[in-house]
């Protein structure tokens, strides 16, 4: 940390003062979780049988139900939204105006609604035309939870590729014209590819975003995780209190690992990519994607370059 | 179409309330996200360690789980009797903190080595040039991220509908419970929605021009 912008590094009074500071605030810090500890306990959330639950086949059961619903819901989720993620990308930029508007208009419109209500709006549809559609049961809240997740993700990802496609160096684009590829070809083949792999840790990120929001179909009493949790902790009483603590710490640190690990599978393939001499900077991983407009993201990671990889390894 | 007439009262608190809940919690995250990122890029250890683990844990845990933290625990264990607009502001600042504080995090890592120095040099305290010299530089370099970030803020504020506040969604759930058109429900409430968003980066654009500096 002797290259930060914000000090030097430390002298023989600063370390003194540095160290007299890091008891304060580690005492701070420790006093803040004894606090949360002593609260806890105190509510008896720490005594064994609220931690005894786990040991049922029953509760274990319905944990791995959830993991597993939020998982295909996940993967149906991913697979569509990059597809939809393509087209979009490639109809933003094509030739014919109907479809450049569509496509705008598409993608504005899914990224400017909250998830949350694109899926409740699917899911109430398809609730009421549920005989027509051939849904049944659990299907409607399935549906409803993956094709806006879709929608949204989708918008969100043809942004992130259209970015990459505008970052493919112009020679690539002219060389293959010269060639005398058609513009599908060009796309296609030449374009979209290099554009994927600039963008992939951003994709990735993206990717995780699209992980956090399957907890949405909490709202439409959908069965994966976080609801299953949430009824766990309803229906199971012990010593006169909901076992909620217990539940929600073993369901987060379910959450986070699944999260976890995709952005290090992010994060590595963003070092391969750095090996390679193409000339197409892969893009940083891990930029506040929930937060994005992808755009943006780019436009920043592209500024901040030498630096942002800097504070990372953090 | 005649949804949006019959229920102007409805429509008008939704997006008061979507409004109020997006400005508290905005404000929550701006000030924990500057504090964490301060923490973060502090020459202290244990609150470099308290400032990465909060980001990560937040950053990875999945907005409907805080909230359900928020509503279900906090008054259980901490502070009973909180009103439900508080614990939405807290699990919705809370979460985005965590990104408002990379952003400051990666705009402080923008201003250029020679600064700092430069500030060290005439014997400028830590805090001294965080304030004067570091963190005025930085500002603009965060500004872009952070409007896309409150813009996000402002949707996911939809979540706090879901645990009984009132706000847009849940005067479209209300209104569609009641069995009214969701078709049209839904596109009053994205346009709703579109207003806040584009005066939320409208207003970003215009700090940006004013706040430019040449580098």
């Amino acid at each position: 940390m002797s290259s930060s912008v914000l000090y030097d590094a430390p002298g023989p009074k600063a370390r003194v003062r540095n160290r007299v500071f890091s008891v304060v605030g580690g005492l701070a810090v420790l006093g803040l979780i004894v606090f949360a500890v002593v609260r806890l306990n105190a509510k008896g959330q720490f005594a064994p049988e609220m931690w005894d639950i786990f040991n049922y086949a029953g509760v274990r059961t319905s944990i791995r139900d959830g993991v597993v619903t939020t998982l295909k819901v996940f993967a149906v989720a991913a697979v569509l939204s990059l597809a939809l993620g393509v087209l979009l990308a490639v109809g933003r930029l094509s030739d014919h105006k109907p479809v450049r508007w569509f496509a705008t208009g598409f993608i504005e419109l899914f990224r400017a609604v909250p998830l949350l209500i694109t899926i409740y709006v699917l899911w109430v549809l398809f609730l009421t035309y549920r005989s027509d559609l051939g849904l049944s049961g659990d299907n409607t809240g399935f549906w409803a939870l993956v094709i806006g997740l879709t929608v949204y993700n989708g918008s969100v990802q043809a942004e992130v590729l259209r970015a990459g496609i505008n970052s493919v160096p112009r020679g690539q684009r002219e060389a293959a014209y010269a060639l005398g590829m058609r513009k599908t070809q060009v796309m296609m083949t030449v374009l979209v590819p290099q554009a994927v792999r600039a963008m992939l840790p951003t994709i990735i990120s993206q990717l995780v975003v699209t992980l956090k929001d399957t907890s949405l179909g909490y709202v439409i009493t959908y069965q994966e995780l976080l609801f299953q949790l949430q009824q766990l902790a309803g229906n199971i009483v012990v010593n006169d209190e909901n076992p909620y603590v217990p539940v929600i710490i073993v369901g987060g640190v379910i959450y986070i690992a699944m999260c976890l690990a995709l952005s290090a599978l992010a994060t590595w393939i963003e070092r391969r990519g750095r090996r390679a001499k193409t000339g197409i900077r892969v893009a940083d991983a891990g930029q506040p994607l929930a937060a994005a407009d992808a755009l943006d993201v780019v436009d920043q990671s592209a500024t901040s370059a030498p630096n942002a990889s800097a504070g990372k390894t953090n | 179409m005649n949804v949006l007439l019959d229920h102007l009262p409805q429509f008008r608190e939704g997006f008061l309330g979507t409004l109020s809940i997006t400005a508290a919690s905005a404000a929550l995250a701006l000030v924990l996200g500057v504090v964490i990122a301060g923490f973060r890029v502090s020459p202290i250890p244990p609150l470099r360690a308290f400032g990465t683990a909060w980001v990560t844990l937040l950053r990875n845990t999945p907005l409907t789980l805080l909230f359900l933290i928020s509503f279900f625990v906090i008054p259980q264990i901490f502070f009973p009797g909180t009103s439900p607009f508080v614990l939405a502001m807290m699990a919705l600042g809370c979460y985005t903190s965590s990104f408002v504080c990379e952003a400051v995090r990666s705009g402080i890592n923008t201003v250029p080595l020679g600064q700092a120095e430069a500030a060290r040099s005439l014997g400028m305290t830590f805090f001294q040039t965080l304030r004067l010299i570091v963190l005025p530089q930085a500002t603009r370099s965060v500004i872009p991220p952070m409007s896309s970030i409150f813009i996000a803020l402002t949707k996911n504020s939809a979540i706090a509908g879901a645990f009984s506040n009132t706000e847009l969604f849940n005067v479209s759930k209300l209104l569609s419970d009641k069995g009214f058109a969701i078709g049209w429900i839904f596109l009053w409430i994205a346009l709703c929605y579109l207003v806040i968003t584009f005066a939320i980066s409208g207003l970003f654009r215009l700090l940006e021009n004013r706040l430019e500096v040449a580098r």
